[in-house]
C-alpha cells in the first residue's frame, strides 16, 4: 500500500482580496520505502504539496490519504496525534528547540507519542549513535554546527518510527560538502528504518539520489519518474 | 520533558525580560503586603484598644444602646451580680472569659465652683482591679502597654479626668496638664452663679477640705428619680484621651461612687456587664451562648448583647476604609501585573512563532501549546509571588526595626510603626495566589493566539 495517495487535490490561498492557486488537480502516490524528491522552480507549489502530505495544511479540493487514513476527516487534535505517530519533519532551518539538549530534542517527539521512558532512552541512544552525535547528546543546538543540527533533526524525525519523513529543502542552508553528507545520511537512514522520505529540493545531488522524482510547475505535476524508469534512463 | 521544565527553560532564555517582569511582580507584592501589614496592624491596634477599654461584649438592658445614654439610671441592670455570676460560672463561657465586670456610664455636670466654671461630662464607673486586668489583654502581641489605671489604690472619691476637662475646669496647675495657656476670662454676668439648690446640695455633700495643691470637682448627676445628686470628688490625674471630644468630657471614677450618684441609697445597678474574652475569634460562640442564656437563666430582665464593633462604630469604619484602600491598591497592582505579564507572554509568542509551528507539526496539540505558555506565566507568577512575599518580609523587618513611631487615630501615645506581615498567613497566601492567578490569566490571550496559529504560517515566520 502506498504511504500517500492524493487524488485530484486543489489548493487555493486567499491573500487579502486575491485568490492564489497553489496546486491544481494533483494526483500523486508516494510509495513505501522510497526516497522521493519533489522538484520544481521557486513558487511552483513544492512546499504546499509537502505541507499537504505532512498534514499541516488542508486541501480545498480532493482527497489525501496518508498511512491509510483519509486525513481531511480528522479533527485538529486527531491530526496532531496522527502526525506524532506517523510523520517526521526535517526543516530547512533545522527548527530544533534551542532550550533543549540534543538528546532532549530527539526525545521530544517520543514524549508526544507517549513512548515509555526506557524505550525512549533506548531509541534516543541508538539514533544519536546512528547520526554520529552520541558524544554531543548533552549539548544544546547553539553549540552545534549546521550539519550537526541537521543530523539532530534527522534523528528527531525518525525517533517515533514514522512511516513518512518530510524534508523541505534540507540542504539549502548547508555547504555543498555538508549537504552531500546529509543526503547520504538520510539515504542510509531511510534504508535502515524502512521509511519513506519525501523532499522538496532543486539540488541536483538530491535528485540524483532519489528513487522517485516528482517534477512540479505552476501548481501542476509535470512529470513523475519512478525508480525503474530512472534506472532504465541511466542504463 | 515535562511542560514545567520546558517552561522554566524558556523563561531563562530571555533572562532580562523575565527579570523585569519578576521585578514588577515583586514590587507589586511588596506594595500590597507592606500596606496590608500596616493597615492590619492599625486595625488590630484599634481593636486591642477598644477591647482593653470596653471588652468584646457588653450585656446591657434592652434598648440601652439606643436610648440609655440620655437616661442611664432608667436603663440599668438591677441584678447585675446575678448576670455576672451566671456568665462566670457557665461551662461554655467560662473557658473563653478573660474578665467579666460591671460598669456604669452616666452623664452630668462637673464644676469647679471655686473657679466658677463647669461643663457637661460623660462619666464611667469602673471596678478598677478588673479594668487593670482588661488593660493587659494583648491577643495580637502588639507594642501596646497600658499602665494600670490612676485610680488604682485610691479612695472611693477619686476620679480621673480628661485633659480637656481639666483645662475647662481650670485645674491645669494642680494636675500639671501641659498645653494649658492662660486665657482671657469673661466676666461672669450677674445671676450665673451656681443655683441655690445646687449650692445647697453641694453643701450637703460632706466635702473634705482641699489640701494645698489638691484638685477637686463637684459632679452633678440626675438620680434614678430624676432628682439632682452631687458628689465632691478628688481628681487624682488628668489623662489625655484619644479623641478631643472625649478628652473634653471624660470623668472616670470608682463604680461605687458612680452608683451612689445615680442610685443614692437605693439598690445599685450597672448599665452594662462587660465581657472580655481570651480571643476575639471567640465572639460568635460567646454571643451564641449568651443568646441562649438570655432566653433561659437570665430571662428575668430584658437584656441584650452588643459586641465591640457595634459599640464602637469607628472601628468598623476604619476597617472598611482600609479594606477599600487595600482593595483599590490590589486591583491597581493586579492590573499592572496583568499587562506586564501579558506583554511578556505576547513578546514570547511572537519570538517563538516558528517554534510553535515546529511543535505543532511534530504533533503537539493546540492545548499543549496553550499549556506551555500558561505554564510559563504560572511559573513567573509563582516565582514572582514567592520572591515578593520574601521581599515584603524583609521590608517589614527593616521597618519594624527602624525605631519609627506614629500616633494612630484614637490613641494617646505614639506607638512603634509596625508592618505586620509575618504571621499573616492568610494575607500572604492570598496575595501570592492572587498574583499567580493574575499572571496565568494574563497569559491566556497570548497562549490562545499561539495555539490557534496556522502551522504553515507559523513555520514561515522569520
Amino acid at each position: 500500500m502506498n504511504v500517500v495517495s492524493m487524488n485530484q487535490i486543489g489548493k487555493t490561498y486567499h491573500l487579502d482580496a486575491v485568490d492564489v492557486t497553489a496546486l491544481i488537480d494533483i494526483d500523486l502516490e508516494i510509495r513505501p520505502n522510497c526516497f522521493t524528491v519533489i522538484s520544481g522552480p521557486s513558487g511552483s507549489g513544492k512546499t504546499t504539496l509537502l505541507n499537504l502530505i505532512g498534514c499541516i495544511d488542508q486541501a480545498n479540493r480532493g482527497e489525501v490519504i496518508v498511512a491509510g487514513e483519509a486525513v481531511q476527516k480528522l479533527s485538529d487534535d486527531a491530526l496532531s496525534d496522527f502526525r506524532a505517530r506517523h510523520i517526521g519533519f526535517i526543516f530547512q532551518n533545522f527548527n530544533l528547540l534551542p532550550v533543549l539538549t540534543v538528546e532532549e530534542n530527539v526525545e521530544y517527539p517520543l514524549l508526544l507519542a507517549r513512548v515509555p521512558a526506557a524505550e525512549r532512552k533506548r531509541r534516543v541512544g541508538a539514533l544519536l549513535d546512528a547520526v554520529g552525535l552520541a558524544d554531543k547528546a548533552r549539548n544544546i543546538p547553539g553549540q552545534l554546527s549546521g550539519g550537526e543540527r541537521q543530523r539532530v533533526a534527522i534523528a528527531r524525525a525518525l525517533a517515533p518510527s514514522p512511516q513518512l519523513v518530510l524534508a523541505d529543502e534540507p540542504t539549502a542552508n548547508l555547504d555543498s560538502h555538508t549537504g552531500a553528507a546529509i543526503i547520504s545520511l538520510m539515504r542510509e537512514m531511510q534504508r535502515e528504518h524502512h521509511v519513506s522520505f519525501v523532499f522538496s529540493s532543486h539540488d541536483p545531488k538530491v535528485l540524483a539520489e532519489a528513487d522517485d522524482a516528482v517534477m512540479i510547475r505552476d501548481g501542476r505535476i509535470e512529470k513523475i519518474e519512478r525508480r525503474e524508469q530512472r534506472k532504465e534512463g541511466t542504463s | 520533558m515535562r511542560t514545567l521544565s520546558l517552561a522554566l527553560r524558556n523563561l531563562l532564555r530571555n533572562r532580562r525580560r523575565s527579570l523585569t517582569t519578576l521585578s514588577a511582580m515583586v514590587i507589586g507584592a511588596v506594595t500590597i503586603l507592606v500596606f496590608g501589614g500596616y493597615s492590619r496592624n492599625i486595625t488590630l491596634s484599634l481593636q486591642t484598644s477598644y477591647v482593653m477599654r470596653g471588652g468584646h461584649l457588653q450585656i446591657q438592658r434592652k434598648d440601652y444602646f439606643l436610648y440609655g445614654s440620655g437616661n442611664p439610671a432608667a436603663y440599668g441592670i438591677a441584678d447585675y451580680q446575678h448576670v455576672i455570676d451566671v456568665v462566670a460560672r457557665d461551662p461554655v463561657l467560662a473557658p473563653m472569659l478573660a474578665v467579666v465586670t460591671q460598669t456604669i456610664s452616666l452623664g452630668g455636670i462637673a464644676g469647679n465652683f471655686a473657679a466658677g466654671v463647669s461643663r457637661t461630662i460623660i462619666g464611667a464607673g469602673l471596678v478598677v482591679a478588673d479594668r487593670n486586668r482588661m488593660r493587659r489583654w494583648n491577643d495580637f502581641d502588639l507594642s501596646i502597654n497600658l499602665p494600670p489605671s490612676a485610680l488604682t489604690g485610691t479612695a472611693e472619691d477619686a476620679v480621673v479626668i480628661g485633659n480637656g476637662v481639666a483645662r475647662v475646669l481650670e485645674l491645669c496647675e494642680p494636675l500639671k496638664v501641659a498645653n494649658c495657656p492662660g486665657h482671657t476670662k469673661t466676666e461672669a454676668a450677674a445671676g450665673v452663679a451656681a443655683p441655690d439648690d445646687v449650692t445647697a446640695l453641694s453643701a450637703l455633700e460632706a466635702r473634705p477640705a482641699a489640701a494645698p495643691g489638691e484638685a477637686r470637682i463637684e459632679l452633678l448627676a440626675a438620680n434614678v428619680h430624676g432628682a439632682p445628686n452631687v458628689a465632691s470628688l478628688r481628681v487624682v490625674k488628668a489623662e489625655r484621651q484619644g479623641f478631643k471630644e472625649f478628652d473634653d468630657m471624660f470623668v472616670g471614677m470608682h463604680l461605687a461612687q458612680a452608683q451612689r450618684l445615680l442610685y443614692g441609697a437605693e439598690k445599685p445597678q450597672a448599665t452594662a456587664v462587660v465581657l472580655q474574652l481570651a480571643h476575639t475569634s471567640q465572639i460568635p460562640a460567646a454571643k451564641a451562648r449568651l443568646a441562649e442564656l438570655l432566653t433561659t437563666t437570665l430571662k428575668r430582665e430584658p437584656l441584650e448583647v452588643q459586641d465591640f464593633e457595634a459599640l464602637n462604630p469607628f472601628y468598623g469604619q476604619a476597617v472598611g476604609m482600609f479594606a477599600a484602600i487595600f482593595g483599590f491598591m490590589a486591583a491597581l497592582i493586579g492590573a499592572i501585573v496583568l499587562f506586564t505579564v501579558g506583554n511578556t507572554m505576547s513578546m514570547a509568542v511572537i519570538e517563538r512563532t516558528a517554534e510553535i509551528g515546529t511543535l505543532r507539526a511534530m504533533g503537539l496539540r493546540r492545548s499543549g501549546i496553550r499549556r506551555l505558555f500558561m505554564s510559563e506565566a504560572l511559573l513567573l507568577g509563582v516565582i514572582g509571588a514567592v520572591a515578593g512575599v520574601a521581599a515584603a518580609l524583609c521590608v517589614a523587618w527593616l521597618v519594624n526595626h527602624a525605631g519609627l513611631t506614629w500616633l494612630p487615630p484614637g490613641q494617646v501615645d505614639p506607638v512603634p510603626l509596625t508592618v505586620r506581615v509575618w504571621g499573616e498567613t492568610k494575607m500572604m497566601l492570598g496575595t501570592a495566589a492572587g498574583l499567580a492567578l493574575v499572571a496565568v490569566v494574563s497569559a491566556w490571550w497570548p497562549a490562545r493566539r499561539a495555539a490557534r496559529m496556522l502551522i504553515v504560517d507559523a513555520l514561515r515566520h522569520v
